[in-house]
């Protein structure tokens, strides 16, 4: 039954991180647009729970996982009259942002707190998974995890190859511009947001219907953080998210494969890894991922231009 | 933060509002303060339970309660709201609530306030816990029956006394009929974080684990999450979590608090209340033991039958030197046994519990 170490740590890195990576690719499209949301972990939550609930109501995972997204992408568009047509500060409204989605899912999710739900289970693919040891790690996961990198193909296709992309790039870096070029600016950005937010409600969705199998207050206990610095690590490419998604995932995952192996070092320590990792990633990377910044998101942090 | 706060008033206030207009007569009414939802099958629950319980006991009775109730000074404005409608006595079921407690005890000394697991004392305040490391011994005796590779994964939120002692008791049990067993512990360094539980007990399957215990506040994922590895699980707080793991399920330490908030509320009513630190153990109906799963065999269960007469009639120390820690140390001599007081002081992993708590 038992399973060695490094098998059992890559495939818990691949569980563990395909939530992050989902709501980090979400965010990838809303920054490229040249919007930052801080409050994707607020809307991990209300994907977590809302995807719970109809689970829970419909017996189905995937109608879930649907309002999951759904609702995602809905509860972004919160954030749309506010900094677009208000031109309210964006990090502040981010943080009101998972505020809300973290009291709203707890007080709807409230009545589902230790319903029954049977929800994305492991689905080996035939054959593969008894490739050895690739096979346990890449094949025995949930159905979830095997479109991870078909969506970061995707969203780099849709940002890097389309036309709505290039618009919604050339609003990222200057909407001025890309509007004197005849794009709407505004119509681009909340659809970056309603994209962002079906990515985060998925991520939540995994949370509570493929990892947990249960919905808690709070779930997301701090990965929708991560995934906003796992964009910036990423330096804003979709295809860059994935090995980022899993160098995080695995430093969630050491630290309690290593307990299980009885490792003789402190939990409290190896519990700061994925921080610690986080702080060291944005300080090396400041420099080199700069450049790839979307010049509109620096208006977010610097003087305002324009207007 | 903010929107549980609210939501903690609102629950409270919908609670209260039958209680509105039906002053005039003397009705005892009691607020119970919960640190989550009521429905997690876990640590709420039992204590809700509790409640129902008490409302069977002495009829007539209003129960005012409030989920998710913040262990900050919220918790202060949520037990003076209670007190405001009309409360005299006051259970604060979470460990963090004592501080709170304590203040809001101090402005109201008419008021009664009973709080869980606590150690501090006043005039108006009393606490009471149970002393669940008799039960994890018994049910590790379950646990070391049953596994077939010899390990064992316990997981836990934080390494306090309270759980350490849990841990060591689970695994003494244990090696009473498997004695090479060992318990293998992660911890999780939060009580309510289901995706690091759910982790953990992959992991814990991975290292060759085959049977699951925990230590947190609302088992469901892990002993879900067990079940769906095939594993075998221990459960704990409440006996709703069977529902979880109809296969895997081997027994579970159940919290019945329901007799102590009974006897409690009655003594205040009788005016005979005076404040202490109640600790029961298996010998009292605070701590029992979960209906048994299926695989569990007579044998096992006529085992932890004879263990548990003599815990209760002394003959039997769940801890009983001599005792080492996992590092080699020796931490009690032989001959010298531990009590309750070990649910405030363990801070040692017992031989064959396989972790680190620095």
């Amino acid at each position: 039954m038992s399973t060695g170490f490094v098998e059992g740590w890559l495939a818990g890195t691949i569980q563990a991180s395909a939530p992050i990576f989902y709501a980090a690719l979400g965010e990838t499209v809303v920054e490229r647009s040249g919007l930052i949301n801080l409050g994707v972990e607020g809307t991990m939550l209300v994907g977590a729970s809302s995807s719970f609930a109809v689970t829970s109501l419909t017996g189905s995972p995937v109608a879930g996982l649907a309002t999951g997204a759904l609702a995602g992408a809905l509860f972004n568009l919160i954030l749309a009259p506010l900094v677009l047509w208000r031109r309210a500060n964006q990090l502040a409204c981010g943080l009101a942002l998972m505020f809300l989605g973290a009291g709203l899912s707890a007080f709807y999710g409230q009545s589902f707190v230790g319903a029954p739900v049977n929800g994305f289970d492991v689905v080996p693919i035939p054959f593969l998974e008894t490739i050895p040891f690739a096979g346990p790690i890449l094949f025995q996961q949930d159905a979830l995890v095997y479109f991870m990198a078909p969506s970061a193909v995707l969203v780099w296709w849709l940002l890097a190859r389309t036309r709505w992309g290039l618009q919604l790039r050339a609003v990222g870096e200057d909407r001025l511009v890309a509007f004197a070029a005849g794009t709407r600016p505004h119509l681009l950005r909340v659809q970056a947001l309603l994209l962002g937010g079906l990515f985060a409600g998925v991520a939540g969705a995994h949370l509570s219907l493929a990892i947990a199998h249960s919905w808690t207050e709070g779930l997301t206990a701090g990965r929708g953080f991560i995934a906003v610095s796992l964009v910036i690590f990423a330096a804003w490419s979709p295809l860059r998210v994935l090995p980022g998604a899993l160098l995080f995932g695995g430093a969630l995952a050491l630290q309690i494969q290593l307990q299980a192996r009885g490792a003789a070092v402190s939990p409290f320590l190896l519990d700061m890894l994925p921080y610690l990792m986080t702080l060291v990633v944005l300080v090396l990377l400041r420099k080199s991922s700069r450049g790839r910044m979307p010049e509109g998101l620096k208006e977010v942090f610097e003087s305002p231009k324009g207007s | 933060m903010k929107m549980r706060v609210l939501q903690a008033v609102l629950v409270a206030a919908l609670t209260l509002f039958p209680t509105w207009g039906l002053s005039a007569q003397a009705k005892v009414i009691v607020g119970v303060l919960h640190l989550g939802s009521v429905k997690d099958a876990g640590y709420n629950q039992a204590s809700h339970d509790a409640v129902l319980v008490l409302k069977k006991n002495i009829p007539g009775i209003t129960v005012l309660e409030a989920e998710n109730v913040p262990e900050s000074a919220d918790a202060e404005r949520v037990i003076e709201q209670m007190i405001n409608k009309g409360a005299t006595i006051i259970f604060a079921h979470s460990f963090g609530y004592q501080d709170p407690t304590l203040n809001v005890a101090k402005k109201y000394p008419n008021v009664t306030f009973l709080h869980a697991g606590g150690f501090k004392d006043a005039p108006n305040f009393g606490t009471y816990w149970g002393n669940n490391f008799e039960g994890m011994y018994l049910a590790g005796i379950a646990a070391g029956a049953a596994t077939k590779t010899g390990k064992l994964g316990f997981i836990i939120g934080f390494p306090i006394p309270n759980i350490l002692a849990s841990v060591n008791a689970f695994e003494l049990g244990a090696k009473t009929v498997n004695p090479k067993v060992t318990t293998t512990l992660t911890i999780d360094n939060s009580f309510n974080d289901s995706v690091k539980e759910a982790a953990s007990v992959g992991a814990l399957a991975d290292a060759g684990a085959d049977v699951i215990a925990c230590f947190v506040d609302s088992p469901i994922t892990v002993i879900k999450t067990a079940e769906a590895r095939g594993l075998k699980s221990i459960g704990f707080w409440s006996a709703a979590l069977r529902a979880f793991a109809p296969k895997g399920w081997l027994t579970g330490i159940v919290m019945n608090w329901g007799d102590i908030y009974t006897q409690e509320v009655k003594e205040v009513m009788a005016k005979t209340w005076k404040p202490s630190h109640i600790v029961g153990g298996i010998e009292s109906p605070i701590v029992t033991l979960a209906e048994y799963g299926p695989s569990v065999s007579a044998d096992t269960k006529a085992k932890i039958a004879a263990a548990k007469a003599d815990i209760i009639s002394g003959k039997l120390a769940v801890f009983t030197g001599p005792l080492k820690d996992n590092t080699g140390k020796e931490v009690f001599p032989a001959g010298k046994t531990g009590g309750a007081d070990l649910l405030n002081v363990t801070n040692w992993l017992v031989e064959g519990v396989v972790g680190t708590i620095q």
